[in-house]
């Protein structure tokens, strides 16, 4: 501890001052701002030469797999769209009340007759009916995986790196290679799904069996169980509503790989509705399309959520036995398909009881972008004036009269550098070092932007930061991770991926905080903001793509919307829990020494509540690069455009190559902010 | 200690020692190696070692306590008794079979007929009511659905549960719980009942009623028990024998008494300081040799407790007289020799 205090500020300083040098004098020198293309390795190129070997060999297989597959899919298929809507609803909503009792079962049934009624019943379902036949796929195969992982710390190990990249590396990157293996057609989507799917569900068993308290295990033995017993009447059961949460997110997630795996096209879903109102720039049918995806969310997400509740043995709702439901179960079923055919609209809703306010609704955005455009334009342009465009270019490339009104000349250069150096000595005079190397970087990141620094510098000075906050794996692991993304030929899209990224976390955490803070002191404001972190978490990312293009149109500020909706809610949640969490005696000790309410507030409760909301943080990061890549359908470039481009041409190498960039770039994110918070802790 | 034919369960020599592949240090004869320098060289390699060396001889039909600190190998020598653990090295006889020997289908059937667990948190099941928690056992040997439900019936009666049979674990307090726990532990009538701290979850209130309870049932049943608790008071007013551990080895076994009157060391008899001896000690074990006297004197029988004794010591009554069964008198008590028993530490 003692020798790091010591060299540390030099290493810096002399960073510091290698990286001015190389900035000013290498201004001009080409292989020193772009990686030069010689040290670059075709990794693309290799895979797609491994890939197509492997596809050559084993195609066979995995179009034998997509044979098996496809009738169980278009049965499921088949038989819930010719299943009459008011037999389904009725069904659904009696699943739903055995569930959760009357609210879920009313719940159920308002918005399936949304669906009902707005006439996309046909899409809804086909969508649904994927969803459908991914669950049990997708939880067998957790459970079987997190039941192995639990057995063996060989196969655990093997299991958590697996599920921490699946978790980071953009669903669309491994779409490619599926569709090379399993070819085209709704198969694709299903596997792809089951693949997305499966991860929470080996998660949850992995930690519901590890959870069984060891009494219960050993109670098991002494009443005499053999190994098989124990492991089905004790240790499952026990913990079955473990597994059960598992099976709500595994739901959660197939139903939004269902959605996004509609971007491949090839039958009529929900998604690719969406996806194709939205290319047309019919809001109206787009908003109108996503209300369907967010009632199927809400409906899937209430029943299993409802189910998991039931099996707690604390829960006073408990529904019927098996035999007794089953015989309501198929007595409704009956019923009211007798009644759909005697009344045909109970079968086929028809189209003239539609009500489908799309041409209102255009009408309404246009009346809204007529009188608020020139403002929603305002927002946009200053936010793409003063904030994307320095963060991403720099002072030197986007300060120019028509935009700042005025021109960078050397005298306001000077000005902006003696302030900077200035400010820097007097920090290093207080003996804060670390504010005195990082105002001059910070300042040169905004002066030359994220694209405008040399890669050199990026490649000492992150492996340092690494260094310094999480000791030498994490920074080994974020050297490798930069190396990958040169040598792979994807450091520029990767730059501006992080751009985009840095942008929207900083607008989270300053939004989200301050909406954060609110909460924390405002029950009725926590009331309010609750119910929607709620949705926007349960809702699939794609939707709200689609407010965010109705206002923005497309380009990078509507995709950094999005990105601010999806990935604000962790950094709300956290920052109220963090702060209500903190003790009150605390807060009273700080009353009683004589703090003033700001400083009870700044220097007690925040300090208090740091670890939790750095938590926070790291999620939003996360959340963001997440989304990131659903954001690059309404116009990014980067990394996730690169994965989308590399969709459309099938090309794998390509696809695969920048979805380990995505995941490399979260996992470093991940680890870095991870060790802070150990430190913080401490 | 009772004789050698009498025993039910013991062993002999065991060790459980926790780390790296243990049994390397353990390639002697069985009793062959120096006891106090493999525990020294055991613990300077860094290995825990649970327990260490421990003799234990169980009577049929007695109440064995093991008692000691927390961490002191306690669970540990229970667990290895019933082989939940498994030892390191050394014998668990059981019914004349080392336990050790047995295979994988052997001990599934040794613990179905002839072992009940009670654990400190109960260890219920949370998925199924009170029936069938209790049933469980029976379920895992292939008895009917009626038979088994039929028989825990009974043991919730015995355990006066009745009438809350539909009830699920979370529905009852410690005190309840427990009882389902060791009417579990008693559906498949055990010859052998082990009991990890059973009633140390629960407040001293329902703690001093359900010791009370254990005693009756024991009365009815007559098992063999080993009864793990760091309790000295529940130790002694439960205890056939106690065995005191510390640091994994035993320090001392022996009746209540016996270790209450002559504690082998400094550690046993920080135990017996807190003690409220008078409630221990029987009139028989500190008595004075029969003086030939005849009179008008008490009389109290052996196992009386001083408590009983000292009250009898009123108005000019200066002897106590100490008659067994068969009427003869074997000994007697002076105020004088009692308080020297209840102050010998002030010695
Ligand atoms: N699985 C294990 N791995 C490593 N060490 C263990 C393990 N189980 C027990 N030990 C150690 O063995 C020693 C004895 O533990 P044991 O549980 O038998 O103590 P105990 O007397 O029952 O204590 P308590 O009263 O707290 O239950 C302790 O030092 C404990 O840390
Ligand atoms: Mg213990």
């Amino acid at each position: 501890m003692f020798s790091e205090k010591n060299y540390l500020p030099f290493i810096w300083g002399g960073l510091l001052l290698f990286s001015t040098i190389l900035m000013v004098f290498g201004n001009n020198t080409k292989w020193l701002l772009v990686f030069p293309e010689t040290l670059q390795i075709p990794i693309a190129d290799y895979l797609d030469a491994i890939m197509l070997v492997f596809v050559n060999l084993f195609r066979w297989l995995f179009r034998f797999i997509s044979f098996v597959l496809d009738w169980p899919m278009r049965g499921v298929q088949e038989l819930l769209s010719w299943l009459p809507w008011f037999t389904f609803a009725s069904l659904a909503t009696f699943i739903a009340w055995q569930g959760g009792g009357r609210n879920t079962a009313i719940l159920t049934l308002i918005l399936l007759l949304y669906i009902v009624i707005v006439g996309y019943w046909y899409e809804g379902i086909n969508s649904l009916s994927l969803v459908v036949i991914c669950i049990p796929l997708a939880v067998i195969i957790g459970f079987v995986l997190g039941v192995l992982g639990y057995r063996s710390p060989k196969a655990n190990a093997f299991l958590q790196v697996m599920l921490d990249f699946m978790q980071t590396i953009p669903a669309f990157a491994y779409l490619i290679p599926i569709l090379l293996l399993f070819g085209f057609g709704p198969v694709v989507g299903l596997i792809a799904s089951v693949i997305f799917a499966a991860p929470p569900m080996v998660r949850n068993t992995i930690l519901g069996l590890s959870r069984v308290p060891p009494e219960v295990r050993e109670s098991g033995t002494m009443s005499g169980c053999t190994p098989r017993q124990r492991f089905w009447w004790v240790e499952v059961p026990t913990a079955f509503p473990q597994m059960l949460v598992g099976v709500n997110q595994t739901t959660m997630a197939a139903l939004s790989m269902v959605i996004v795996a509609a971007i491949i096209g090839g039958f009529e879903d929900i998604g690719w509705e969406v996806l194709g109102r939205l290319r047309k720039a019919q809001f109206g049918q787009s908003v109108l399309a996503g209300m369907v995806i967010v009632c199927l969310a809400i409906i899937l997400d209430r029943i299993t959520l409802a189910y998991a509740k039931r099996q707690l043995p604390t829960e006073s709702h408990s529904g019927f036995r098996l035999k007794q439901f089953l015989m309501w179960f198929v007595g409704i079923a009956l019923v009211t398909y007798i009644l759909s055919l005697i009344i045909d609209p109970l079968r086929i809703w028809p189209e003239y009881l539609e009500f489908y306010p799309a041409d209102g609704m255009n009408e309404l955005v246009r009346i809204i972008i007529t009188n608020y455009g020139e403002f929603l334009e305002g927002v946009k342009n200053n936010m793409q004036y003063f904030i994307l465009l320095p963060v991403k270019l720099g002072f030197t490339r986007s300060i120019y009269p028509i935009t700042w009104g005025f021109e960078l000349t050397p005298t306001i250069i000077g000005l902006y550098w003696t302030i900077i150096i200035a400010g820097s000595i007097l920090a290093f005079v207080k003996k804060n070092w670390k504010l005195g190397v990082a105002i001059p970087f910070l300042a040169g990141l905004l002066y030359f932007g994220i694209t405008g620094i040399s890669w050199v510098v990026y490649l000492t000075v992150l492996p340092l930061f690494a260094y310094s906050i999480g000791g030498i794996r994490v920074a080994i692991f974020v050297t490798g991770s930069l190396l990958f993304l040169m040598v792979a030929g994807i450091w520029v899209p990767a730059l501006i991926s992080i751009y985009l990224c840095s942008v929207a976390v900083a607008i989270c955490l300053i939004l989200g905080g301050l909406i954060g803070m609110w909460a924390s002191t405002s029950d009725r404001v926590s009331a309010i903001v609750r119910p929607i972190n709620d949705t926007l978490q349960t809702l699939p990312q794609f939707v709200l793509l689609i407010p965010a293009v109705m206002f923005f149109r497309i380009g990078e500020f509507t995709a950094l919307m999005a990105i601010v909706a999806y990935a604000i809610v962790p950094m709300i949640r956290y920052t109220e829990q963090g702060l209500r969490n903190v003790s009150p005696t605390a807060v009273e000790a700080g009353i009683t020494s004589g703090c003033t309410p700001s400083q009870i507030f700044w220097q007690i409760k925040l300090k208090l509540a740091l670890p939790q909301i750095l938590v926070g943080v790291n999620q939003t990061t996360l959340f963001g690069l997440n989304m990131l890549v659903i954001a690059a359908l309404v116009g990014t470039t980067g990394l996730g455009q690169q994965i989308y481009l590399a969709l459309s041409k099938v090309d794998a190498g390509a696809g695969i190559v920048a979805g380990i960039g995505m995941a490399l770039i979260a996992m470093s994110a991940d680890r870095m902010m991870q060790a802070y918070i150990k430190a913080t802790k401490k | 200690m009772p004789p050698a034919d009498n025993i039910k369960l013991s062993c002999e020599g065991l060790w459980k020692v926790y780390g790296d592949n243990p049994g390397q240090h353990f390639t002697g004869e069985f009793g062959s190696f120096d006891v106090g320098r493999t525990f020294q060289q055991l613990r300077d390699d860094g290995y825990i070692v649970a327990c260490g060396d421990v003799k234990i001889d169980i009577p049929a039909g007695s109440i064995f306590i093991i008692m000691g600190l927390s961490g002191s190998g306690k669970s540990t020598v229970l667990r290895c008794l019933s082989r939940l653990v498994e030892p390191t090295f050394g014998k668990v006889i059981l019914d004349g079979l080392d336990l050790l020997d047995q295979g994988p289908k052997e001990m599934i059937e040794i613990r179905r007929h002839k072992m009940g667990m009670v654990f400190q948190n109960f260890g219920l099941l949370p998925h199924l009511d009170v029936l069938k928690n209790v049933a469980f056992p029976l379920k895992a040997q292939g008895i009917s659905k009626n038979e088994r439900l039929g028989r825990a019936k009974e043991m919730i009666d015995l355990v006066g549960l009745e009438g809350r049979e539909t009830s699920y674990p979370h529905q009852l307090s410690g005190g309840q719980q427990q009882r389902v726990g060791i009417a579990r532990s008693l559906a498949a009538e055990p010859e052998v009942w082990f009991l990890d701290e059973p009633f140390s979850a629960l407040d001293p209130l329902i703690r001093t009623q359900m010791q009370d309870e254990f005693l009756r049932l024991q009365t009815q049943l007559h098992k063999t028990i080993v009864f793990v608790t760091h309790d000295f008071l529940e130790a002694l007013r439960l205890a056939d024998h106690i065995c005191i551990m510390k640091d994994g080895q035993v320090v001392q076994i022996g009746t209540p008494s016996e270790i209450v009157l002559a504690p082998a060391n400094d550690y046993v008899e920080k135990f017996t300081g807190e003690v409220p001896l008078w409630k221990i000690i029987e009139a028989h074990s500190i008595m004075d040799p029969p003086d030939g006297k005849v009179g008008d004197r008490p009389s109290v029988k052996p196992e009386a407790l001083l408590e009983e004794v000292m009250q009898l010591f009123e108005g000019d009554t200066e002897e106590v007289e100490i008659v067994n069964d068969a009427g003869e008198c074997c000994g007697v008590l002076t105020p004088v020799s009692i308080i020297r028993a209840l102050y010998r530490d002030e010695k």
